[in-house]
């Protein structure tokens, strides 16, 4: 992608965007309908999270939707049929979602490339297609009406307010795992993996040890990013498993940008939006998320994030 | 017994579409570099050009099993000419993502336009029927797919490697460059490759459209479970994706017989073992 900035933005000012930023976050339900907003939220945790596989290690995986969905199902269920905390109903569905991670990509990391992107894709339909039949999903119909609960015994949930800052508040902390994980010494040798992964491997860096952990914590957070979402919209159907949310999730980051932090974020809240203020439009939705999955493709590969910091870039120099 | 062999036709059948596909699919990787995730959307389109050619024109089934090929492969040449063309020279992902989005259109226009029911379209005449087999019946029209499917597979497989336009093809996917300086116009070797790649894709569909509802959706379930064929099979030869796709057909079959339930799994199973114990696919070279 790009190369690094030549003056680094000085602390103060990132410190001043974040800030700016969680203020927004903060007093966002207050302007905009709460449920729209979660959905956001957790997609664009779900962006990031895949953006650590594409954008800092190459990885191109066309079944990250196995992950947002298992983790919905597990989560949902657990609030459902057994009544648990919301808390850890959430972390039930990032668990299951982290094992299937680790069984999936200990598994697609043996073949690189194209190829990986085919074998993620493979085990994300397999997982749809146990979504179909598998009891406790619900089939064709899904699982309705999951309870919220109450965190902690404590904060009713099915208040939208309370549900949005929790969901706010894991979107937050998944954003600084993300985050720690890129800006450690273990990110720094996923985005040498990206670059050049013969020349890491030949450092004596074992590649394949680096990738597995990349996909494990990246399909954990999407499994957190499912679950919460499940909890959030109260519902979870296989449109969560299905091969058209693996693709979602590659235009989000696609059209956010690439190996930007905030990039996966910022496409995460322009597809959600396209989505819900096309919904009447019936099938021309699908229709019109290709056509700028096209473009995109074909004419703005940096993505939105991507071509702002090229443009500050150059105004700096 | 019939019951075992019924569903081993059912498998043989389902594995010919494997073949074709995979076939087609391995032709454009290997001159392009493309993963094209479209192939499925495009085996749709020709199911239902035949489809729409016989409602709206009265085609028969045996014109169109000439003339969806053609359309279908015209429309790759589109493609392939206005957009897969600035992709080359970037990561094979783009091709892939590129396809991906040229799937939702596709689909999504066909859906926009006769929803999301099948459509029935009826055996030609001269094939309908059957014969006892004593053991199982075999209905002639789909005895006229396995046929058929192998022939189209074997005859790629001869051009390929047995004639001067194959060797071609061969060298391009060795070394374009060098296939250039010796005067041979690669650029329309890859337009002309990947319209014929996807003219399969279209014939497949045509063939598919008798025994399948035809449906906006039949693809993309086709072309998931065809790229699992070409992670097993590995997309080195032809020959070992012919090979692949029948055989995972039949072992589906089977598994239908045995265990209905895993069924729609089997495939991804043995991709898994496959990768366990023979990471660069059954016929394919770790490259």
């Amino acid at each position: 992608m790009s190369g690094p900035a030549r003056r680094p933005w000085s602390g103060q000012a990132i410190f001043m965007a974040w800030a700016t930023l969680v203020a927004a976050g903060l007093a966002a339900p207050f302007v905009v309908y709460p449920v729209f907003l979660m959905n956001v939220l957790c997609m664009a945790l779900f962006a990031s999270a895949f953006n650590l596989l594409l954008g800092y290690t190459g990885l191109l995986s066309f079944g990250h939707a196995a992950f947002l969905g298992s983790a919905g199902y597990v989560a949902g269920h657990a609030a459902k049929a057994w009544g648990v905390d919301p808390l850890l109903a959430i972390l039930a569905g990032t668990a299951v979602a982290t094992v299937l991670g680790f069984l999936i990509g200990s598994l697609a990391i043996r073949r690189s490339g194209i190829y990986f992107a085919m074998i993620t894709l493979g085990f994300a339909q397999m997982i749809y297609f146990l979504a179909v039949q598998l009891p406790f999903t619900g089939g064709e119909d899904g699982l309705q009406g999951i309870p919220r609960g109450r965190l902690l015994g404590l904060v009713r949930l099915e208040n939208s307010f309370a549900m949005y800052y929790l969901v706010f508040v894991i979107f937050l902390a998944g954003f600084a795992v993300i985050h720690r994980t890129i800006n450690s010494p273990f990110g720094h040798v996923l985005r040498s993996i990206k670059d050049n992964e013969a020349r890491a491997l030949s450092l004596g860096y074992d590649v394949d040890r680096y990738k597995l952990l990349a996909f494990v914590i990246s399909a954990g957070l999407a499994g957190t990013a499912g679950a919460t979402k499940a909890l959030a919209m109260q519902f979870e159907t296989l449109t969560d498993v299905h091969w058209h949310k693996s693709g979602e999730v590659v235009l989000m980051t696609l059209l956010g940008g690439m190996g930007t932090v905030l990039g996966p974020s910022v496409g995460a809240l322009i597809v959600v939006t396209m989505e819900n203020y096309l919904t009447g439009f019936g099938d021309w939705v699908t229709v019109i998320i290709g056509c700028v999955f096209v473009a995109g493709v074909l004419a703005f590969r940096r993505g939105f994030v991507g071509e702002a910091l090229n443009l500050a870039r150059r105004f700096r120099s | 017994m019939r019951a075992l062999f019924g569903q081993l036709l059912v498998g043989l059948i389902n594995g010919s579409f494997y073949a074709l596909l995979s076939l087609g699919l391995a032709i454009i990787f290997g001159l392009l570099n493309v993963v094209n995730f479209s192939h499925g959307a495009l085996y749709m389109t020709g199911a239902f050009v035949a489809w729409m050619g016989l409602q709206s024109l009265g085609v028969p089934y045996w014109g169109a099993l000439l003339l969806s090929p053609i359309a279908v492969g015209l429309l790759g040449v589109v493609i392939e000419r206005t957009m897969l063309r600035r992709l080359y020279q970037l990561d094979h992902l783009y091709g892939l993502l590129l396809t991906f989005g040229l799937t939702l259109i596709i689909e999504g226009l066909f859906h926009h336009q006769y929803g999301n029911s099948g459509n029935s379209y009826p055996v030609p005449e001269l094939l309908q029927g059957g014969s006892d087999l004593g053991f199982m019946f075999l209905p002639r029209y789909r005895a006229w797919v396995v046929v058929v499917s192998v022939a189209v597979c074997l005859a790629s497989w001869f051009v390929f490697e047995r004639t001067r336009l194959g060797s071609y093809l061969r060298a391009g996917t060795e070394n374009p460059r060098l296939l250039q300086a010796f005067g041979v116009n690669v650029p329309r070797m890859l337009t002309l490759t990947y319209g014929f790649g996807v003219a399969l894709a279209g014939f497949a569909g045509v063939m598919a459209a008798p025994i399948y509802q035809v449906s906006p959706a039949m693809g993309s379930n086709l072309i998931i479970v065809v790229f699992a064929v070409v992670v097993i099979g590995g997309m080195g030869s032809i020959f070992g994706s012919i090979v692949t796709g029948l055989g995972l057909g039949l072992v589906e079959g089977l598994t239908k017989y045995l265990y209905p339930p895993a069924a729609s799994t089997v495939v991804f199973i043995i991709m898994a073992v496959v990768l366990l114990v023979r990471p660069a696919g059954l016929f394919g070279r770790q490259k």
